[in-house]
């Protein structure tokens, strides 16, 4: 059985460790905020310039000079720094952040990862993407398996305009998890009752099974 | 000398002409100086290079300079928010050049700083790479980026003092320091201007030195995405 949207984002909140501070992607990764386990320490950054990312406001609490890289209205915690957009991109390119978690529409198995422009149709710009997959220590990305129509999305090499060559550490797919390592792609997990050759008919990329799942 | 302008219009008088480049400050619609975007809109200049993260909406912000067919180039991260933008760029009215967000953020510091070029990580072996000097350092490859200046700075911030010293307002800070320091000239606009004084030194976020002109300004503060949640009990 494939994983929801809320199963891959509860997965995804356990890439989390003590005292990490996490950049959280729009979309999917947004959701993982609400399954941080609540006995650890976990900081969330906006890149438009926050540290110490709190939940929605109650409404009439808005406040137009708080929003998040998303550009939604959002609350501070008592930890909360704010800063210029050039030291936040600091924190992101200089390595200081530990997790970034991210959508992507394809990702190679050697970790490049496509996830801000499709030809032909509107570009609407690659925003932090570019700089977050390049500075951050851990680079995770949560997708769906295959697109709308079907087709995988791991592949050998990805078709459409690169973010980042050779970053990506690890995908959550709604199928299950993989590693992307230096002997290639390698199966980590499976969603509960998936099979691995369900999982390799939606797949183009090559890879191995980790040794929990080879039989 | 006397800093503070009655208006935006007062603010920008001598200072604009057809073909200018322009920094404008802000994230989303976040910290935008919407004050003097109306004043370079009933100004009537055209041909703009506009330096933004984004490009307002559609009817507001940068928005409205778009709609009125003023700009032809901006330079911008994301754009993604604007139905007359894409009509615009498809149709080859309007030029674009897209910088990942953080690179943005440097080459407009850097502008400020006097630093013509430095080196990132951000792009290699994307679109964003390419024609752009390559350089090793310890065994991993960097491009090089320019630093960005403008004609003209537009910024939004929370307090300033009769000098020019600004304070910024949670996230609405973002681009706006960095801009303040790249242009030839910046006006600052805010929402309280206090006596020297009554600031705290070790408070201010940008140097009045960076700040040319000033004007207190009237805001509408639009939200794009109006997200709450419900009251438990």
């Amino acid at each position: 059985m494939a994983w929801t949207r809320e199963d891959m984002a509860r997965r995804a909140a356990q890439e989390m460790e003590d005292g990490f501070y996490v950049n959280l992607g729009i979309g999917i990764p947004t959701l993982v905020a609400n399954f941080i386990d609540e006995s650890i320490d976990v900081t969330l950054q906006s890149e438009n310039g926050m540290l110490g990312m709190g939940p929605f406001p109650y409404e009439g609490e808005e406040d137009p000079d708080l929003i998040n890289a998303g550009k939604q209205t959002i609350t501070e915690l008592r930890r909360t720094s704010y800063f210029s957009s050039a030291d936040s991109f600091a924190m992101i390119r200089g390595g200081h952040i530990d997790l970034s978690i991210l959508g992507a529409m394809e990702v190679s198995e050697s970790g490049d990862i496509a996830n801000w422009m499709i030809p032909g149709k509107m570009v609407k710009g690659m925003g932090g993407a570019m700089d977050l997959v390049a500075g951050v220590k851990r680079v995770v990305v949560i997708m769906d398996h295959t697109s709308k129509t079907g087709d995988p999305k791991l592949l050998k090499q990805c078709s459409l305009p690169l973010t980042g060559t050779g970053v990506v550490d690890r995908i959550i797919t709604n199928l299950g998890v993989f590693d992307v390592t230096s002997d290639g792609l390698v199966l980590v997990e499976l969603a509960p009752e998936m099979t691995v050759g369900e999982v390799r008919a939606n797949t183009e990329a090559k890879f191995t099974l980790s040794e929990g799942l080879a039989v | 000398m006397n800093k503070i302008f009655p208006n935006a219009s007062a603010a920008l008088d001598g200072v604009l002409f057809d073909g200018m480049t322009i920094m404008a400050g802000g994230f989303g619609l976040c910290g935008i100086p919407e004050n003097a975007i109306n004043a370079i809109l009933d100004s009537g200049i055209k041909d703009l290079t506009i330096i933004s993260n984004n490009c307002g909406v559609d009817g507001f912000g940068l928005g409205k300079l778009l709609d009125a067919k003023r700009i032809r180039k901006m330079v911008s991260s994301y754009v993604g928010e604007n139905k007359e933008f894409e009509r615009q760029y498809l149709s080859g009215e309007l030029e674009l050049e897209f910088n990942p967000q953080g690179t943005l953020a440097e080459r407009i510091r850097a502008g400020g700083a006097g630093i013509p070029g430095f080196y990132v990580k951000t792009g290699v072996g994307t679109v964003i790479a390419e024609g752009k000097d390559h350089r090793d350092f310890d065994g991993e490859t960097y491009i090089m980026e320019t630093g960005l200046t403008a004609d003209l700075s537009i910024v939004k911030a929370w307090k300033a003092d009769t000098q020019g010293n600004l304070i910024y307002r949670k996230t609405a800070r973002n681009f706006n320091p960095m801009m303040a320091t790249a242009g030839k000239v910046t006006l600052a606009e805010v929402e309280e201007i206090v006596e020297a004084g009554e600031l705290d030194g070790d408070h201010i976020h940008t140097p009045g030195i960076f700040v040319q002109r000033l004007i207190r300004g009237e805001f509408e503060k639009r939200i794009e995405q109006r997200t709450t949640r419900t009251r438990e009990g």
